[in-house]
């Protein structure tokens, strides 16, 4: 039985979505800006009315306010309170359940302690960094412990590294407390990081929902496709493999290092984004250093599509805008290209 | 207080010391015509010990500080309970604001002749005035506080498990408190002048009517101590609100 079961959702933006999430795994919804994923969290957590039913492990909860329906919600923009010490934070959910003081406080030395956060304890969030401002917000969000966790783009406000970082850290405590939850983002390499499985959305509507590899793989409409960088996908032939976890593939004329496990290869995925290009060799240490002619030049602002041909094969490369201008590649030039690992996903058979 | 702190409010207190020293020498050479009007800076202040233990100043004063008092807070407990209530619920927003909108441009005094004839002359008069003074502007700022809060924090203090009492105790008065301060040390230092003028129009103790006496007395240095406390208390009150909306707010702001 599905922990989330959202049935025939209607409202300004849903016009009968129906979505099921399972039992601690965590779904990511996808989508363009607009197409509804925040809403549909809005509409898990009761934050929004609706119409359809919303079910927690099959008992409705339409009725229930937000209050009652012990989700955790991680904010964009942390909504943390800005009055209130770290402490004082992450106490909130248990005073307003009314706990006996001496649970809340070991609660929340309970949770200080897990998210490494013991020296914030009484600082206000105005003097903290975007990280450990969304480290609170989520020690806020647990302390009650929720069933549900919903996180909303929670870390589009914060660089990347910090962003990669705290992901990991999410993933892990999701999995480590059992939480069932649904991650929105618009960002692709997030979704593939983080998703166990994933759930593409357009205007209300869920358009595909699959593991990340089969979304990517199989996209069924040019728009799914598209969502996720509309990614090379070669058939791959031959598979050698080599030390550290790599393989060589061999996709027509084509020869890739890739992420290998030594399981049987299918198809390879690489992300525009992740080609670099320029006018002159490369000479860097990078696996996948190739050489190719300049097909054609689309500008789709604030990125430049340039495809490529090497040896035969067609790879597009996304600059953006601004490299497109400084090295001013046109149709039928020499160019060399790099592709980084990370930017490659493997199918296996 | 930092060490440069004093050094600030010293190098701040030059222009009053200018000041005093301009008046006192202005005043002691005659350098204006008509120097019973304009008495020297030392003599009012003599006039000051003289009224202390003369047993003038003293009723006086507590009688306007008790309606200032009296009429402050009624005024604002009732503006921020209204504000409150008009930020949090939309029906009540609808329901009071046309009629509050009608109200609030009329200005305190001009509600003097009207509240004379419903109330009468008396110790409720200028507490009524000051309640008004302080009732709108406090409201309108309440108001404004309660509906900057952020919905994200509403909606996070909601998923939190938080009632509509609790979110209203624990997020949004505390987070309405700067607006809520504005408004206070707007009207604090504007009841003061809203009770001396009453009392110089319609009520016979007080401040206000001291002046009134000292002007048909010619006192020139007995009005001016009257303006001098008039000004140090407005100053006070602001200040002692600034100080409290310090306390309170400083650290998280």
């Amino acid at each position: 039985m599905p922990v989330i079961s959202l049935s025939s959702i209607t409202n300004h933006i849903c016009q009968g979505t129906d979505l099921q999430v399972h039992d601690g795994e965590l779904l990511v919804l996808a989508g363009a800006t607009g197409a509804g994923k925040t809403t549909l969290l809005n509409v898990i957590a009761g934050l929004t009315s609706y119409g359809g039913s919303v079910q927690f492990n099959g008992t409705c909860v339409d009725s229930l306010p937000p209050s009652k329906r012990n989700v955790g919600y991680l904010f964009q923009d942390f909504a943390l309170f800005p009055h209130l010490t770290v402490t004082e934070n992450i106490a909130f959910g248990l005073q307003a359940r009314g706990l006996d003081k001496k649970v809340i406080s070991h609660r929340v030395s309970e949770l200080l302690a897990l998210l490494k956060i013991e020296s914030l304890n009484n600082r206000y969030p105005k003097s903290l960094s975007g990280g450990e401002k969304q480290r609170i917000a989520l020690a806020r969000t647990l302390a009650p412990h929720p069933e549900i966790l919903l996180l909303d783009e929670p870390f589009s406000n914060l660089d990347q590294r910090t962003a990669k970082f705290l992901r990991l850290e999410i993933k892990s405590l999701q999995q480590k407390l059992g939480l069932t939850a649904v991650y929105v983002t618009h960002n692709q390499m997030e979704a593939f990081e983080m998703g166990d499985r994933l759930a593409v959305i357009k205007n209300g509507q869920i358009e595909q929902i699959g593991t990340p590899v089969e979304i990517l793989f199989n996209p069924i409409t040019p728009a799914v496709s598209e969502l996720f960088g509309a990614p090379n996908i070669f058939q791959c032939s031959r598979i050698d493999a080599l030390d550290f976890g790599l393989g060589k593939a061999n996709c027509g004329r084509l020869t890739l290092i890739v992420p290998y496990d030594g399981k049987a290869v299918d198809k390879i995925a690489v992300f525009p984004s992740g080609v670099r290009l320029s006018r002159h060799p490369i000479n860097t240490p990078m696996p996948n250093r190739l050489q190719g002619i300049v097909l054609d030049v689309r500008l789709k602002p604030p990125v430049v599509m340039v495809d490529i041909q090497v040896n035969d094969e067609k790879i597009t490369a996304e600059l953006p805008s601004q490299l497109w201008e400084k090295i001013h590649i046109e149709i039928s030039d020499p160019v060399y290209a790099t592709i980084s690992l990370k930017w490659i996903r493997v199918l296996t058979k | 207080m930092t060490d440069q702190q004093p050094i600030h409010f010293l190098w701040g207190m030059v222009p009053v010391f200018v000041m005093l020293l301009l008046w006192e020498t202005t005043a002691r050479l005659q350098l204006i015509p008509g120097g019973i009007f304009f008495p020297p800076f030392t003599a009012v202040m003599a006039e000051v010990g003289d009224m202390l233990f003369g047993g003038v100043l003293i009723p006086n004063f507590m009688y306007s500080l008790g309606r200032v008092v009296a009429g402050f807070i009624s005024g604002s407990v009732c503006g921020i309970g209204m504000g409150i209530l008009m930020g949090w619920n939309e029906r009540a927003n609808r329901w009071f604001s046309p009629i509050i909108g009608l109200l609030y441009p009329i200005p305190a005094l001009g509600w003097l002749p009207v509240l004379m004839l419903w109330i009468g002359v008396n110790e409720m008069l200028p507490i009524a005035i000051i309640f008004i003074c302080s009732f709108f502007p406090v409201l309108y700022n309440t108001l404004t506080g309660v509906r900057q809060v952020k919905p994200e924090l509403i909606n996070a203090a909601r998923i939190l498990g938080a009632s509509d009492l609790f979110i209203l105790q624990r997020v949004v008065v505390p987070l309405a408190l700067p607006n809520i301060f504005t408004g206070l040390k707007l009207e604090a230092g504007m009841a003061w002048k809203v009770v001396i003028a009453s009392e110089m129009v319609a009520i016979p103790t007080g401040i206000g009517a001291l002046m009134m006496r000292a002007e048909s007395l010619v006192r020139m240095d007995i009005i001016l101590v009257c303006l001098m406390i008039l000004s140090v208390m407005c100053l006070l009150f602001e200040r002692f609100f600034a100080f409290l909306e310090f306390k309170t707010t400083g650290k998280w702001r």
